[in-house]
């Protein structure tokens, strides 16, 4: 797997998070894992986003084992950061015309977490859907040069809209290809 | 607001299929609704059973008032051809008729004088932009031209519901927006329902709203975590 654009980090930790308590250490492997491997997380991003999730509640510090810094704290998500990550996951990105990688974020967390990514992607396919009528309408008496436009914006949301349903498609292989080890 | 086609509890097997698994929808009178979904998900069954094509092991589809599902098979078929039109993907005209007299042929079937229905027939092709292919047989057509007859067809009742079951699945890219930008101004203009299968997004971006289907249900698309 392999997608190099713009993620939300901090919401995508605070969902490996909510699949189960990890170390900060470990937490920055996993998301590489996923998502990084073009570009893995620096350190001081996740330690900075994990001091952040604390400090608003959504995670919290397990007791501290030896040495006590922030590589030997295990953290888990609170009913707070869970609500987040259920909120970040099901609310539809606003349709780009670049490929959708918070959306990838998302069905990848949703899979781990067991939550329902058919419905996410059915969320999301909506919103591409109500974007693309947006475009079909203002093409209705348009000159040719506004026209073209719209089909360009068109076309590239369309290219999202059959990801989603591929994806759509594959979520049970999905699934099994992902299993946290 | 009462809805035009309200349909209840459907549900629908071919031998040990479950191919509708409780299906409840509204349509709205003048409304344009695409129905989407996967391969074999049922879009098709749902389209079949709205329309009275199909019936249901259970629930009810009621249009207008009628509950079409405790039709008798000729009553059904008198409401299709009376109130429903069909446009499907391959227009499907008969091959050895021209263009017009493909257009007449539910007018006829509904018993109206032949000279009448010729002149109503080319009226809707007129509308459609197709005066010089009235006398023109399918074969001589362009798949753009069938499909407008076909449109037209199915539009020269007046019904108050169009059924489409892709009806540029096709056409090429332009060739489909000239057809879909036709016939969604003819039935916006005559305030038609339509109920339209496509698997293409471009296509359902015409309609008001979609609806998608999933193993035989409708997919839930509310926002959870913006309610």
């Amino acid at each position: 797997m392999c997608i190099v654009a713009v993620v939300d980090n901090s919401l995508t930790l605070l969902g490996l998070l909510s699949v189960e308590p990890s170390y900060g250490y470990d937490l920055k492997h996993t998301y590489d894992r996923f998502f990084g491997v073009r570009k893995p997380l620096a350190f001081g991003q996740v330690y900075a986003s994990l001091a952040r999730m604390t400090r608003d509640g959504q995670i919290l510090s397990l007791a501290d084992e030896a040495g006590g810094g922030p590589d030997r704290k295990k953290y888990e998500v609170t009913e707070v950061g869970r609500t987040r990550v259920s909120q970040w996951m099901f609310t539809p990105d606003i349709p780009s015309e670049t490929l959708q990688s918070n959306l990838f974020a998302k069905t990848i967390i949703a899979l781990l977490v067991d939550d329902n990514a058919d419905r996410l992607l059915d969320v999301q396919r909506t919103e591409h859907l109500a974007r693309m009528r947006e475009l079909t309408r203002e093409k209705q008496g348009a000159d040719l040069m506004r026209v073209l436009l719209c089909d360009h914006a068109l076309f590239h949301i369309e290219a999202d809209l059959r990801w989603i349903d591929l994806t759509g498609a594959r979520l049970t292989q999905l699934r099994n290809e992902i299993k946290l080890p | 607001m009462t809805a035009l086609i309200q349909a209840r509890g459907l549900r629908k097997f071919f031998g040990t299929t479950d191919a509708l698994r409780g299906i409840d929808l509204d349509i709205q009178r003048g409304e344009v609704v695409a129905v989407m979904g996967p391969s074999g998900s049922g879009k098709s069954s749902l389209l079949h059973c709205l329309a009275g094509v199909l019936l249901p092991d259970s629930g009810t589809v009621s249009v207008g008032g009628t509950v079409i599902t405790a039709l008798s098979e000729a009553r059904r078929s008198a409401l299709r051809l009376k109130e429903f039109g069909f446009v499907f993907q391959f227009g499907q005209l008969l091959p050895d008729l021209t263009a017009v007299d493909n257009v007449t042929i539910p007018l006829l079937l509904g018993g109206m004088k032949r000279r009448q229905a010729l002149t109503a027939a080319r009226g809707w092709l007129d509308r459609l932009g197709l005066e010089v292919a009235a006398d023109q047989l399918p074969g001589e057509l362009s798949g753009g031209e069938a499909q407008r007859v076909a449109i037209a067809r199915a539009l020269v009742t007046q019904p108050s519901v169009l059924f489409a079951d892709e009806p540029t699945g096709s056409l090429d890219s332009l060739a489909a927006e000239n057809v879909l930008t036709a016939m969604l101004e003819l039935v916006r203009k005559a305030g038609t329902t339509l109920v339209m299968i496509t698997h293409d997004p471009r296509t359902a971006a015409y309609a008001d709203r979609e609806i998608i289907v999933r193993d035989g249900q409708l997919a839930a698309t509310d926002r959870v975590g913006v309610k």
